[in-house]
Parts: C-alpha cells; structure tokens; sequence
C-alpha cells in the first residue's frame, strides 16, 4: 500500500477538523495547556501576542523554535506558528520542526513586500489573510489550504474583522450570479486566477476553510462572526490580554459552537472579568496598521 | 428505507456538514445534534472529526455526555477520527472518552500534520456496495490507531498487519479515517445498513 503525505486533500482536510472551534494565540507552554483545557481546537505559538508587538514595535520575525517545541510537547492539540509574509526559509524551519500550520501573517513584519511564499512545494500547509476576495483566491493559488479574514490584530476593535468577512462573503454571493461571460474581467478586475474564480462561482463557497481573525475579544465578537458566515475564529490578544483568559477561552470556544443560541450566548457571556483594553482602529495611524501589509 | 431514516451528526466542532452533505446526497434526513434535545427520534449518529478534546469537553459542559452514552447504548453510532476517539475505551485520560467500544486507540499515532496520508483501503465489509471492488480511498489527518480489539469487535481494515484502522462492534463502528472527505459514499452506506429498519 502507497501512503502519500503533503496531498492538497491532507492539507485542507486538517482545516476542516478545525472547523467550528476557537485557534488561540499563545505566548507559553502553560498558556498553551489553559487553552487546550478550555477547548481550544489549536493554539498559535508565538513569542508575542499582536497587542505587544503593537506596542513594543522593531521588527516582528518568526519565533524562537525552543518556544515553539516547548509548546508542541505541552499539547496534543495542533499548534500552528507564524512566518513573515514571503519568508519561505523562516516556513521551511517551521516545517522542519513539524508545525501542523504555518501562518504567513501580516502580524509580522514583511520580508517581502511584492511576493508572498509558493506553498504548494510545502507538505506542512499554510493559513494566510485576506481582505476581499481576490486577496483570497491569490493566496489559494500560491497553495494556501485555509483562509482567514484579517481583521486588525492586537486591537480587540471587531470593525475590521466584519469588513473584512462582510467583503468576501458578499464578493462571493455577487460572483454567483454573475453571467458567466462577465468571469474573465472579474478575475482580471479582483487580480485573481480564472479557475479558482469560476470554482467558486460554480459552488458558492471558497475551495478552502475560511476563519475570521483579527480583533475578536467577547463570546459576542465570535458569535457575530460565525453568524455573518466564517467556519471558525482565531482569538489573538483578546483571551491572553483579558483578565480572567481560561475563562473568557472557554466561553468564545462555547459561542462559537452554540453562535445562533442567544440564551446560551447570553449565560456563557456572563462574569468573564475584564475584556482586553481595545484600540479603537479608526484612531490609529496608517502605518500602524497591518492589514494593509501583502497584496 | 433511507428516505424514512433520521441521523444525526454531533456538531458541537469539527467537520460535520461534510458528513451532512454525504447523507442528504444519499437521500437521509439529518440533524445537527449541539444539545441533548436534539437526540429525540433519531435513528442514528455520527461523531465526526475534529478535535476529540474540544467536543468531549463541549459535551460535557453542555450536559451531552451522559445522554451520547445512553444514545449509543441502544442506537447505531459510528465515529470518524475524534469520533472513534470518543467511542474507544476509557483510558482515564483527560477528557473522557464515551467508554463504548472495546477498542483501545492512540491519539495521532501516525505523527504530526506533515505525517498526514492518502492511502488505498482493502474493506472487504464494503465490496458488496460496489461491484465487488473492497478498494477504499482513505484521507488520514493527524489520525489515531486503534492498537487493541476485544473478542466481540470485528476488524474491518488495516494498515499492514497491525495497523487497525477500521473497526466494528455490533451497532457500533469507528474508523480512524474520514470517508466524508472523499466522494465515495460507501462507507455512509455501510453504516445506514447497519440502521434496523423500522
């Protein structure tokens, strides 16, 4: 019997296990292990939480593999880990060390300001950002095998987040019912590949798992994502910047199983202490973005 | 018969509308099961994949676990992946597991995600379905192995010799695989079989 690894199918099918869950940032095997108990479906392992990298500034690059591995022996959950943005040999150490996932996220600091990394060459697969849905379909066609909505990470301001799922969801639902001869300028206008476009024209949905991230702090926050129709979330800065975080984790893993349950939204939402401090985006400068960071 | 049959899919997290769309394409009601409500008038249930974790301490906090053993005590259930997880035995690890088959398995047994395969099944349980041929295209993701069987557990595939990777014990099946991630609805069909009809 022939056993293939690093298949498209493989690649994708782990998002699809994710699908319905919470992926938690953190910055330590015990944050780790508080993740794991409240349910979370993966943990991203990182040295700094958006918010910090926020404040601290300087460059923000892969992180340490001693943290990595320390957290890939504390849980048997998935763990996924960041590159920078077109960094393929920061993403061929991540692979080497056996990462589930690799993140190539804007949360850290470009390396490559005109290319982001081929991904089809990798066995390990890759998550990568999108605003719109053109964004997502060229980052599909470099390999991604799951998508997630960018939000603005480190600000626990939800805004962005929902422009950004509101923007591909609804670009979809209009390439649906678009003539088919129209495809070929929408797939030149969106800076798209043709096929991927006509895929999703013919089925409705994107050909890869699509989660929102980028802003998520309340039980309500995932909820109100998964109900405008992503899979799933990831919470960076939102549970480990809060005040009680196994707490709140296990209430956003829970709202993101009963999102259309508003009684249930409603007791899972109740004493989580404090929320994240937020930093309402519409304050802050431009370069103080990250969304704006890839193409 | 099928058009009468009402399965559920545990939907607490995981990859349970694949296992809808199987279903419905084979012309079965379905229902997403979050609560224990949702139990009532079905005549099976799927587990699916996901993060066995994350869905045994969702259904415990929910009040599901107790009400999933007792479903599964008197009803067809199969679990895929995270589902066999949750039928095998207890092994007093955290979270339990629904302690219903006696099968011991062992979480991501092949390795890590860059280990995970596509491999060619041989289900001799599954010839009859189509034209004699037992070859199942199998997606194994981060999989577990089911490493011990009890005499009354029927060994429906395996990996070379001691691999188990499929397995039955009376109404009950587990398989470490998702056939709801391939276009092949055989082993749905297998497991609407085992459904008593009404």
């Amino acid at each position: 019997m022939t056993e293939t690894t690093g298949t498209f199918a493989v690649k994708k099918g782990l998002a699809q296990m994710l699908k319905g869950g919470v992926i938690m940032d953190v910055v330590t095997a015990e944050h780790a292990r508080i993740a794991e108990d409240a349910g979370a479906c993966a943990v991203m392992a990182l040295e700094r939480v958006p918010a910090d990298i926020r404040a601290d500034g300087g460059v923000a690059r892969m992180s340490d593999p001693e943290l990595i591995l320390k957290i890939m022996d504390t849980v048997s959950i998935p763990v996924m880990a960041k590159c920078r943005i077109g960094h393929f040999v920061e993403a061929q150490i991540l692979e080497a060390l056996g990462v589930d996932y690799i993140d190539e996220s804007e949360v850290l600091t470009p390396a490559d300001e005109s290319h982001h990394i081929y991904k089809h060459d990798f066995k390990v697969p890759f998550v990568c950002g999108c605003r719109n849905l053109g964004e997502a379909l060229r980052r599909i066609g470099e390999g991604a095998a799951m998508i997630r909505t960018k939000g603005e990470a480190g600000t626990g301001d939800v805004v962005e987040a929902v422009r950004h799922a509101r923007t591909v969801l609804g670009e979809i639902r209009h390439l649906q019912i678009m003539p088919v001869e129209e495809l070929m300028t929408y797939a030149k206008n969106i800076g798209a590949p043709y096929e991927l476009v006509m895929e999703v024209h013919k089925t409705g949905k994107l050909p890869v798992v699509n989660f929102a991230a980028g802003g998520i702090a309340t039980p309500a926050d995932a909820a109100l994502m998964m109900q405008l129709g992503v899979e799933g979330v990831f919470v960076g800065s939102g549970i480990f910047k809060s005040g009680d975080p196994a707490k709140r984790a296990a209430a956003i893993v829970k709202s993101v199983t009963h999102y259309n349950e508003p009684k249930i939204l409603a007791e899972i939402s109740r004493n989580l202490g404090e929320a994240m401090v937020g930093r309402q985006i519409s304050t802050l400068p431009d370069n103080e973005l990250m969304a704006g960071r890839g193409w | 018969m099928v058009g009468s049959m009402r399965i559920g899919i545990l939907a607490l997290q995981g990859a349970f509308i694949e296992h809808e769309n199987m279903l419905q394409h084979l012309g079965v009601e379905t229902q997403q099961v979050r609560l224990s409500l949702h139990l009532k008038d079905l005549d099976g249930l799927i587990i699916p994949g996901g993060e066995s974790t994350t869905i045994a301490k969702l259904a415990i906090d929910f009040g599901l676990f107790d009400d999933l053993k007792a479903f599964a005590s008197g009803h067809p259930v199969w679990g895929t992946c995270a589902g066999a997880i949750l039928l095998a035995k207890d092994d007093h690890s955290n979270p339990p597991s629904l302690d219903m088959m006696d099968i011991h398995i062992v979480r991501n047994a092949f390795g890590r995600q860059v280990d995970s395969f596509q491999a060619d099944l041989q289900v001799a349980a599954l010839a009859h379905l189509n034209g004699s041929n037992p070859t199942f295209p199998a997606v194994f993701i981060r999989a577990p192995i089911i490493n011990t069987v009890g005499k009354k557990v029927e060994i429906l595939a395996q990996i070379g010799f001691d691999k188990i990777v499929a397995a039955r014990q009376g109404h009950l099946l587990a398989t470490v695989f998702h056939p709801e991630l391939t276009n092949d609805v055989r082993f749905h069909r297998y497991f609407l079989e085992m459904i008593p009809s009404k």
